[in-house]
């Protein structure tokens, strides 16, 4: 700014001329901005696309936890009560957020992807017996199609039916039979996009994404 | 009244004991919590990387100074909030203690970051294990670091908190014999948005808020929805 006046008065300047900026201020609790698509906020235990649990309970989530924050107790899958496709389930399930370092290796080690992030960020409480959220807390809003477990599997007679891509809606007799005869390859988990931290899940309607 | 009563390492200043209960010790509580709320001073305690997070949210883009908060004292003295911004280590305890001790009442703390609250990843003989274990903790915060977004929920569910402190003994008795339901941990922008606030209070009584918290962000992610109602955007 050139030199107007005496130099106190051009303080006042400085003052007067920033009345007419842009204000960058963020009204926050008004008005909520939406993060990065990737940002990592709380977990989320994702849904089958017909609402049976993608958790198979295999720990591996609290094994690569470096902060100890995840308390994974698998149980078994019956007939009666049915949770997830295959064997087991995840029975207990429990993140610690006041030791949570939201780092991502849990979902990395996810081998269902049944473990995501949301963008969720507004965790703030005032004990800490709250802040262990539960499988309730976790598990992912069922959608329209979705049914809460225990359930049968719908999508299919066999766990392969949800492992490897199907239409679930176009549900055949003959399609259910050719489920049994995939190839071994196509039943390898993990294709490439999928390895890494990826909230992308958490951006879309939650259990719609098949691998 | 009996003076025996009078819990004097309460909030409590006397001048409550003095005044006629119901109607107006309630307005004069009201009154007395909002003016509490509304000029939180925060003592500076910042000991690590949440610290940085700490200085964005009282400069300008996200600006505490919009809640009345916007003077970090350097001297406990002129503080109300101690916001515990950092992993605490066995030595530095016992200072933490003396700051909180040199604070006047009334006082709370804020513990920022898993490390403050719980010893965070840092599970190790150096590291305090939460700061609750040498002062008393109002507000827990997750996140390493949280965001400025998460320290101002945690400050706004603090303030909320506060308003709906009980002032004096004899009113907090009346509190404990008929428990109110405050959802301390409803968020923030959810608290501050009617509609939101209705549909979540709904959800929370279905046992599903965290799913509805859920759904509400990803509306918000998707750009659908910045305040109001979910409901209109499902629909």
């Amino acid at each position: 700014m050139p030199s107007l006046g005496p130099k106190p008065l051009q303080g006042f300047g400085v003052t007067f001329g920033n009345m007419f900026k842009k204000v960058t201020t963020e009204s926050y609790p008004e008005d909520k901005k939406a993060t990065k698509p990737r940002y990592h906020g709380r977990h989320v235990l994702n849904r089958h696309p017909d609402g049976l649990e993608k958790c198979v309970g295999c720990e591996l989530c609290a094994w690569a936890c470096p902060a100890d924050a995840i308390y994974v107790e698998g149980g078994d899958n019956t007939e009666e009560a049915r949770f997830s496709p295959g064997e087991r389930y995840g029975a207990i399930y429990q993140i610690n957020y006041l030791r949570c370092i939201f780092c991502g290796l849990c979902v990395e080690a996810c081998p269902t992807r049944s473990l995501t992030m949301s963008n969720d960020y507004e965790l703030a409480d005032d004990n800490r017996q709250d802040l262990i959220f539960t499988k309730e807390q976790l598990m992912a809003p069922l959608l329209p199609g979705m049914e809460q477990p225990p359930h049968p599997m719908r999508l299919g007679d066999h766990e392969q039916d949800y492992y490897v891509g199907r239409e679930p809606i176009k549900q055949t007799a003959g399609a259910a039979a050719e489920a049994h005869s995939v190839p071994p390859a196509a039943t390898a988990p993990a294709s490439g996009d999928d390895i890494g931290v990826d909230a992308d899940e958490g951006a879309k309607p939650l259990g719609e994404t098949r691998r | 009244m009996s003076g025996a009563e009078v819990d004097w390492n309460g909030t409590d200043m006397g001048i409550e004991e003095k005044l006629p209960s119901g109607f107006l010790l309630t307005n004069v509580e009201k009154l007395v919590n909002w003016t509490r709320t509304a000029s939180l001073w925060p003592a500076t305690f910042g000991l690590a990387c949440c610290a940085i997070e700490m200085m964005a949210t009282g400069a300008g883009r996200y600006d505490l100074a919009r809640f009345g908060m916007e003077v970090f004292r350097a001297s406990p003295r002129q503080a109300d909030l101690m916001i515990v911004a950092g992993r605490v280590s066995q030595k530095m305890a016992p200072v933490l203690r003396q700051i909180y001790d040199q604070m006047p009442e009334p006082k709370w703390v804020l513990a920022m970051g898993v490390c403050a609250s719980s010893g965070g990843m840092f599970n190790n003989y150096a590291i305090l294990q939460g700061v609750d274990h040498v002062v008393p903790v109002d507000m827990y915060l997750p996140g390493c670091p949280p965001r400025p977004e998460m320290l101002m929920d945690a400050i706004l569910k603090l303030h909320h908190k506060i308003k709906h402190e009980p002032l004096g003994p004899k009113r907090a008795k009346q509190l404990a014999d008929n428990p109110q339901e405050i959802w301390t941990e409803m968020p923030s922008s959810i608290r501050y948005d009617k509609a939101a606030r209705k549909e979540w209070i709904q959800a929370a009584e279905d046992n599903r808020s965290s799913q509805y918290s859920l759904e509400r962000t990803q509306a918000v992610q998707r750009g659908d929805l910045q305040h109001g109602a979910l409901e209109k955007v499902k629909k």
